[in-house]
């Protein structure tokens, strides 16, 4: 039997396959579909420290082999999150990475004070990433010395291992990782969505009401890959990979590339039970590839 | 409970302009229970196109363990849902959503539908009518060519057909119906656009009501957080309609 378990800052995962922070709420909805303990973790929704309604709708449009949205980092804020969704998680043997977000320093590091000292939060995921938010988010992500002194502010008060959740939507993504690693991260979780929009090609407009909206779903798939691929070879810090995921043989690609684990996004919404399905698959597609634990095939492209 | 299940189709036919009746055999049609929920169907087995589509359920024989579907094919989506032949196979998650409180009503129904906001006024019209409450039956298309089960609401009650271009019935909106027809009704049920919903609300304002949204959906199941709507409960509060809805008593949704 091929050994699924993984060892990262603050998480020992019983596999590598996590919901990603967004495309998951705080786990009720996946709840009623199966048992959440099979996941590796769960990246909750971003939690910002004040209720946050988001943007207006239409907030998703289809594109090919892939979505946009704009959300607007809704969420229902750091105290519900902390008091209500939190609690209720715990009934699961599941550890949570928790997504902080915000648009000051000052957000950031109060959400991750408190909510890092939650018994089931075993991470934190820092989003400096969000494109769909206009101030803040993205404008940590985008500029290195920034990002760096984000993560040390934040890596200051958290109670437990921080990963920052990086931007495909740069020149140069090495550069944000070497920042956030001088900055005391403890690992990287990669990528956000892409910038992108759509057009309603009958009126002109475009079909988000955000006008522009963040791409995910298999079409990102390459552009996360490569990004993985580069990153995982100039900075010691492991990297949760994710982008376009769909099945098993992607988890394969990404931990190839250089990432540790591999978490899920919009599959989940094409597949609501896509997770649970991968956990079931990959001991076998290990075997027929010749590995007996996932660990050995961690930047494997690089050792070729 | 919310299934998935590749479900086999047993009809499916074109019933009108663009309007096609699908009729899909499984075990997860025993699971629905109210009129109004709707299923999220994967139309390819491939990425493309990506996302499911929320489709009505128009009518549900639990007996035969079937539902059908009526649906308009415009886009790639439910264009490929509409080339499904007897005996293939289609990805179906539901029953998903709060559907139509027929226990609501308590003598007789104003049932107020647009377009394709129809199809799930015809289950809520049969579950109805066995309960004893009449029903008036409120019907709006876009011309004669976009009519279907008009017959078919005839057998269930009063029935009145407007067309936007007159074509059929009379002539303008539902709305040009409703201006004629007495108010002798307890209970109003509604599903069409949301301009439609805002005038049956503001037409009515003393009646109990239930309205049907939509809104462009991710999920379908309440986790992504793309189809909420404000609500008039508070300012901070907010409602998904896929899972709080698609049905809301009248003057909870802010459009």
């Amino acid at each position: 039997m091929s050994d699924l378990t993984v060892k990262l800052p603050g998480l020992n995962l019983k596999n590598p396959i996590m919901p990603a922070s967004g495309c998951f709420g705080f786990g009720k909805e996946y709840a009623q579909l199966y048992d959440l303990s099979q996941l590796g973790a769960i990246m909750i929704k971003a939690t910002t420290v004040e209720t946050r309604f988001g943007n207006p709708t239409p907030r998703v449009a289809e594109t090919a082999s892939g979505m946009l949205n704009a959300i607007g980092l809704q969420n229902p804020g750091l105290e519900k999150v902390t008091e209500q969704e939190l609690p209720w998680l715990e009934q699961y043997d599941v550890p949570i990475i928790a997504n902080v977000a915000g648009t000051t320093t000052e957000d950031y590091v109060e959400v991750a004070k408190m909510i890092s000292q939650s018994p089931n939060v075993h991470a934190l995921e820092i989003n400096i990433s969000c494109p769909n938010v206009k101030q803040g988010g993205i404008t940590f992500g985008t500029d290195p010395d920034v990002a760096r002194e984000l993560t040390r502010a934040v890596k200051e008060v958290s109670a437990v291992p921080v990963y920052i959740k990086l931007s495909p939507n740069v020149t140069n993504i090495v550069s944000i990782a070497k920042a956030v690693e001088e900055g005391g991260a403890d690992g990287i979780t990669m990528i956000n969505t892409l910038l992108g929009m759509r057009m309603d090609t009958k009126t002109g407009r475009p079909i988000i009401a955000n006008i522009t909206g963040g791409l995910s779903g298999p079409a990102i798939k390459p552009v996360a890959l490569r990004m993985v691929y580069e990153v995982s070879q100039h900075t010691k810090l492991p990297i949760i990979g994710m982008g376009g995921v769909t099945n098993v043989d992607d988890v394969i690609d990404f931990l190839s590339a250089g990432a540790s684990a591999v978490a899920v996004g919009t599959a989940n919404f094409v597949n609501p039970f896509v997770c649970p399905e991968i956990i079931g698959q990959l001991p076998e597609r290990l075997h027929e590839l010749g590995f007996d634990s996932v660990e050995q095939l961690v930047g494997r492209s690089h050792r070729l | 409970m919310i299934k998935q299940e590749r479900m086999q189709v047993v009809k499916q036919q074109q019933i009108a302009h663009h309007i096609f009746e699908l009729t899909v055999q499984g075990a997860l049609a025993n699971e629905m229970a109210e009129p109004g929920q709707f299923v999220h169907i994967r139309v390819a087995d491939s990425f493309e196109p990506l996302l499911r589509r929320p489709i009505s359920v128009a009518s549900i024989d639990l007996e035969a363990s079937q539902f059908t579907m009526i649906y308009r094919a415009e886009g790639r989506g439910t264009g490929l849902l509409a080339e499904k032949k007897l005996g293939d196979t289609i990805d179906v998650l539901g029953p998903l959503g709060h559907g139509f409180p027929i226990e609501a009503a308590e003598k007789k129904a104003y049932l107020i539908g647009g377009g394709i906001g129809v199809p799930p006024l015809y289950e809520l019209a049969k579950q109805l009518n066995a309960r004893g409450i009449q029903t008036v039956h409120i019907l709006g298309f876009e011309s004669k060519q976009a009519v279907f089960y008009e017959e078919k609401f005839r057998e269930l009650g009063e029935t009145h057909i407007a067309t936007v271009d007159g074509s059929h019935g009379t002539q303008g909106f539902v709305t040009h119906i409703l201006n004629e027809l007495p108010t002798d009704f307890d209970t109003y049920y509604s599903c069409g656009p949301t301009p439609m919903l805002e005038a049956v609300q503001w037409a009515y304002p003393q009646k109990k009501g239930f309205l049907s949204y939509e809104q462009r959906m991710g999920c379908g199941i309440g986790a992504c957080f793309a189809c909420v709507c404000r609500t008039t409960k508070s300012e901070t509060d907010y409602i998904k309609v896929c899972s709080d809805g698609p049905v809301f008593p009248a003057g909870v949704v802010i459009s």
